[in-house]
């Protein structure tokens, strides 16, 4: 799947942005109900309402009704999205999303944004690091996590075009622009190879593909030749490309600015066991909460920029036999 | 209600409670209390009053009805079978392994189920999206739901009370079964949801209360929904086990089926009230 032009590399936006634009941009189907929990102008559903206010539903700060009116919305044809911070989506909302959703494998799009540690200032209480490793637990459910504007508006457009239940992780903090939509195409459960390399494997998702691009660079100035494979779609993860990567190099880093427990670094942990085993190092938030920061700070404080998966890629490179 | 048609929706009731134990006694487990409490209403909504159509149960324009307790499913069962939407020989499959009759309601393979549910709260709000589809659309279908005294414990049923009046989905018409009584006992004592009316009134919601086993008042009630201008709340005063004499006001019988002497016993009782009828 292939979209026009519309954003610029190294254009800074966040994919919340990307996602209420979006939203707006292929929201002229009459189906299209976008919903939210009083959070609209930081989710960015407003944007939505600005353009369809018809078709805009408020919910209050009442997340699990939310859901479940999503569902019921659902079962009459509609394509909901519903949005709030991945906190309450995913979290607060979980029991709702697996019965009145996932169950009956209805067509509710769960837009969370304000994922991860770069919520920054709010800090622990609406860093969510769960999301990823429970919502896709959920039989049936697509687990995606876009890391740039490109990616969010093309997984918002696949989203509406596929029908059943998705998760769609969007993040507060503007980052910069990597996949050039020139030449970008999108498939749910694919995953894209962003730079060959013979020596180790980076398999990157969200903004963490940004820093595995300054990694690899840094690890060629040492002589190191780190390829990158980027993950939007966390599940259903796409195993061929995976096992590619582990033939070719050998052993794989992964970089998620999520908890080294239950998100791209388990998935790719669990594939890999199973087709291609080799030695796996996971950057990630070290099993803990967050806290009150800048967003910037905070991804070297908790051990996900560059200069980590540097470190972890000469010691995935120890262990190769 | 012209006692001609009152007297026979009561024998459809009778069947659905006959169904409901059947299905239960099949597999030795489910939920008979709250089964034979509902089966009044469901006797009249399925029989009379939906617009539903049992060989094309999708139809976009029919009538919707959420079981939000939906453990009382064996009713809601016996109901759809005695409709037409699928053989009563399949409520003796009951919660066995690969029947379409799962322990709660499965809209994903049960012909006229228009909503999964079980989680107690979750009904109400999908009730509430299907209803504010309906408005979205413009479409005069109408929803029901029916939810128990003590889901009333929930908080999501009052975000979704909220949500209805904010709405205003007056085409949402919400059936309490209030019984008075939920597995660990007496609602006032577990956790006390009363007063029930208020609540709902101060949520915004236009509120009756009726004899829940009264088929003329729960017509009348229905009718009243329809005039509505807020969405609507029956309140249903009801007896657990209603129909079975040693069921009946017992918490013991929310969640146990009956050996096969009880089945025994609670079925001549029903079988005889049925011929009384005739």
């Amino acid at each position: 799947m292939k979209l026009q032009k519309k954003y610029e590399i190294g254009q800074k936006i966040a994919t919340r942005e990307a996602y209420g634009d979006a939203l707006a941009e292929f929201g002229a189907d009459e189906s299209i109900v976008v919903m939210d929990a009083d959070l609209s102008k930081s989710t960015k559903t407003a944007n939505f309402k600005k353009v369809y206010p018809e078709r805009f539903i408020n919910c209050g700060i009442a997340e699990g009704n939310m859901i479940s009116v999503a569902a019921g919305l659902a079962t009459t044809g509609k394509t909901v999205f519903a949005s709030s911070f991945a906190m309450f989506a995913a979290g607060r909302a979980f029991e709702q999303v697996r019965n009145s959703v996932g169950y009956p494998h209805l067509n509710v799009k769960i837009g969370a944004t304000h994922a991860g540690i770069t919520v920054g200032e709010d800090g622990a209480t609406h860093q969510c690091n769960e999301d990823i490793s429970i919502m896709r637990t959920i039989p049936g459910m697509v687990v995606i996590n876009p890391g740039d504007a490109v990616e969010a508006r093309a997984a918002v457009y696949a989203a509406i075009h596929y029908d059943g239940p998705v998760y769609l992780r969007f993040g507060r903090l503007a980052v910069p622009v990597v996949n050039d939509e020139e030449t970008f195409e999108f498939e749910i459960g694919k995953g894209m190879k962003l730079r060959e390399g013979k020596d180790v494997t980076i398999v990157s998702t969200g903004i963490c593909t940004a820093e595995a691009i300054k990694a690899a660079e840094e690890l060629e100035k040492e002589g190191i030749s780190a390829a990158i494979v980027n993950i939007h779609t966390i599940k259903p993860i796409d195993k061929e490309i995976l096992a590619q990567a582990a033939k070719e190099t050998g052993c794989i880093v992964t970089a998620e600015e999520y908890n080294v427990i239950g998100g791209l670094g388990s998935a790719v942990c669990e594939a890999l066991a199973e087709t291609c085993p080799v030695p796996v190092l996971r950057v990630g938030v070290n099993d803990c909460f967050g806290k009150s920061g800048k967003a910037a700070e905070l991804i070297d404080e908790f051990g996900l920029s560059a200069r980590f998966i540097v470190a972890k890629a000469k010691e995935a490179i120890a262990l190769k036999k | 209600m012209e006692n001609q048609k009152k007297v026979e929706l009561q024998k459809i009731a009778t069947k659905i409670r006959l169904g409901a134990l059947e299905e239960i006694f099949s597999a030795s487990s489910g939920h008979p209390g709250g089964s034979l409490s509902i089966a009044d209403i469901l006797s009249y909504l399925y029989f009379d009053k939906m617009n539903i159509d049992p060989q094309d149960p999708k139809n976009a324009d029919r009538d919707r009805l959420v079981l939000s307790k939906g453990h009382t499913a064996p009713a809601l069962y016996a109901t759809l079978a005695h409709r037409g939407f699928f053989s009563t020989e399949l409520l003796k499959t009951f919660r066995h392994k690969d029947s379409i009759l799962q322990g709660h309601p499965d809209m994903k393979h049960i012909p006229g189920v228009d909503m999964s549910s079980g989680s107690l709260g979750q009904g109400i709000s999908a009730a509430c999206g299907i209803a504010l589809s309906g408005k979205l659309d413009k479409k005069s279908y109408r929803v029901y739901t029916i939810l128990g005294d003590g889901e009333l414990e929930e908080g999501q049923v009052w975000e979704a009370a909220m949500f209805a009046a904010h709405y205003k989905l007056n085409n949402l018409c919400a059936f309490i079964d209030f019984n008075g009584l939920q597995i660990d006992g007496d609602i006032t004592k577990v956790m006390n949801p009363t007063p029930i009316d208020e609540k709902f009134k101060a949520f915004g919601w236009n509120v009756t209360v009726i004899d829940g086993h009264d088929l003329d008042a729960i017509e009348k009630a229905v009718a009243e929904s329809e005039k509505s201008d807020k969405p609507f709340a029956v309140i249903c005063k009801c007896i657990k086990g209603k129909g079975v004499s040693f069921m009946e006001n017992d918490a013991g019988w929310h969640g146990n089926a009956p050996n096969a002497e009880q089945y025994e016993t609670a079925k001549s009782e029903l079988e005889a009230y049925l011929a009384s009828l005739n």
